[in-house]
């Protein structure tokens, strides 16, 4: 029994069907990762899963409990954090008032401070720009402050939208690095990404999305070696 | 950027800057608690240089400043855009003419009435809120400006209880019980609303700076984000809707005491709009600024009185320019400033490594 479940969610935006029944668990400790191509309902998982949208079928477990029909701002609170798809940093707070902000569903405020400095031990850049609006970061720094602030709310899971998106290789690597230790530091991560190469490097294990559905999953150097996999993923012939 | 060619704007825009410009706001933050000691001072002396009807003009500031405020709230720090904001400026009036005037016979004190028409106007601030929990920008503003509407409407006809347009008149003066002094001169009302603006302003500015200020905030730059941090929006939305719509209720009150008689033609739209044009003439955002914002709009006008039928274009052409040249506003709003200096306060986080 995995730490999160999904089970049979289906999610429909009006008329159009973006998750067609699908389920996934992820273990605790590890990273899993959903890749797949534009439109696949990598997203709309993630979303799903942290309660910005909700399931008209299907069911979300965290650790036994089951959460689909849960806010939001109670999902955060229970030990989920989502880091969305295009950083979404807020622009016109400094660095530090982004990280403080991720911590607003907790109760306890006094480890904040500790957990800023962990942080910063993970995204040293972060430290040295901290008074500095978040606008005015490159995108591979808005990318560690949006990591950096799911992390301040303190998560048994870290669900990670394309963090790779529009960054320089040398950052996606940077980035991917961190990725590595936050989850050695004992933090379970579902990432979803476009760049299956990369996410199936770090991964533990791998679903495969197609158009709403889970088509494959397994470990990920299983993934990394399914002939599938490397066409429809990898750019091999 | 700065490289780029300037535009004929420019210079102007530079030129603005030196006149009112950063400066004001680095000495507001520099000497803070000394500058409002200042102002506060001023405010308090300002009425004994002046006739009754300029002090008369100086408690509509007053009143003006109140609003304010409370619209800054929920437009500046929590973006939420409420073109129908004299709707709770009317509640509160009509609740205290209602409960203190021969209409009903009814004379409640003025100072047992000021909590309840406080939460009847935060209750429709709620009210409002729930039907545009999910409505952003323009769609808002449009149901937001229906439901002003809709009170001042209701006000013109619901001629049994509200006499419709012929309004309430004969409304009781408030009075201080244990020495029996009524309040009844403009300077009375004045002292009164000076009081009223300066809680007003320190309820707002403990606000901003607190969680639900950091939460508005949030709100206000990305929704979707500030729901994943673990902002509830439904929340913090409502609240911002009563709180803005408290600080109305309560300036409503005071309105109707002092007017002694109102009409539901005094709660139009354009008092919305005027409520909103000195929030973002002053700086969205800032609670300094609307005070400035507050004398320019009001205030200025009086002045004026000689071209009172160009008013209106005054108003444009001034809201236009300042979009062109301080589109901040007047004073810009402090958050930044203050975070800089909170930063410094911290001293540097200590890493651990």
């Amino acid at each position: 029994m995995g730490l999160l479940e999904v089970e049979d969610i289906h999610v429909s935006y009006g008329n159009v069907r973006a998750l067609k029944g699908i389920s996934l668990a992820v273990n605790e400790g590890e990273i899993a990762t959903l890749i797949g191509g534009n439109g696949a309902g990598k997203t709309t998982t993630l979303k799903t899963i942290s309660g910005l949208l909700r399931p008209a079928q299907g069911l979300v477990r965290l650790g036994g409990e089951r959460i689909d029909q849960v806010p939001p701002h109670k999902i955060v609170r229970m030990g989920i954090s989502h880091c969305p798809e295009g950083r979404k940093v807020f622009h016109r707070m400094t660095v530090l008032e982004n990280l403080e902000i991720g911590a607003f569903g907790r109760k306890n405020g006094a480890t904040t401070r500790e957990d800023i400095a962990r942080v910063f031990d993970l995204f040293a850049r972060l430290k040295d720009r901290q008074a500095q609006l978040a606008g005015t970061l490159s995108g591979g720094e808005q990318q560690m402050l949006a990591i950096g602030r799911a992390l301040m709310a303190q998560p048994k899971v870290l669900l990670l939208d394309e963090p790779s998106m529009g960054l320089a290789p040398l950052m996606v690597e940077t980035i991917f690095a961190i990725i590595r230790d936050i989850n050695a530091q004992g933090t379970t991560i579902l990432l979803v990404e476009q760049n299956a190469l990369m996410a199936l490097s770090v991964a533990h294990r791998g679903f495969v999305l197609q158009t709403g559905e889970i088509v494959l999953h397994d470990t990920a150097d299983k993934l990394q070696t399914n002939e599938t996999v490397r066409k429809a993923y990898l750019g091999e012939e | 950027m700065s490289s780029v060619h300037k535009g004929a704007f420019d210079s102007v825009r530079d030129w603005s800057h030196r006149l009112a410009p950063p400066w004001i706001s680095q000495v507001l933050g520099r000497h803070k608690r000394l500058t409002l000691a200042t102002l506060f001072l001023l405010a308090l002396l300002l009425p004994l240089r002046a006739d009754s009807y300029q002090v008369h003009i100086l408690g509509y500031i007053g009143l003006f400043a109140m609003m304010g405020v409370g619209l800054n709230v929920v437009v500046g720090f929590a973006g939420l855009l409420d073109l129908g904001y004299v709707a709770f400026f009317a509640i509160g009036a009509y609740t205290y003419a209602l409960l203190a005037s021969p209409q009903f016979g009814l004379h409640i004190p003025f100072w047992f009435v000021i909590p309840v028409a406080v939460a009847i106007a935060a209750l429709a601030g709620v009210l409002l809120g729930i039907p545009v929990l999910r409505m952003r920008g323009d769609y808002l503003a449009i149901v937001t400006l229906g439901f002003g509407e809709i009170i001042r409407l209701v006000l013109n006809n619901l001629d049994p209880v509200t006499r419709g347009p012929q309004g309430l008149s004969s409304i009781d003066r408030p009075s201080i019980p244990l020495i029996s002094f009524t309040l009844d001169t403009p300077i009375h009302f004045y002292y009164l609303i000076l009081i009223a603006c300066v809680l007003s302003m320190f309820i707002a500015g403990r606000l901003e700076n607190s969680r639900v200020g950091r939460a508005w905030v949030a709100m206000r730059e990305d929704e979707d984000a500030a729901a994943a941090m673990g902002v509830d929006l439904i929340k913090y939305k409502l609240l911002a809707f009563a709180i803005g719509a408290s600080f109305a209720g309560f300036g409503g009150v005071i309105f109707a005491a002092r007017q002694g008689s109102i009409f539901p033609a005094d709660f139009t739209l354009m008092v919305s709009i005027n409520v909103l044009a000195l929030v973002i003439i002053g700086g969205m955002g800032s609670i300094p600024g609307v005070v400035v914002g507050a004398i320019i709009l009001v205030g200025l006008p009086e002045v004026l009185r000689d071209i009172q039928q160009f008013r209106m274009l005054v108003f444009g052409a001034l809201l236009v320019a300042m979009m062109i040249f301080r589109p901040e506003g007047f004073i810009s709003a402090a958050r930044q400033r203050s975070e800089v200096q909170r930063i410094r306060e911290l001293g540097s986080v200590k890493t651990t490594s």
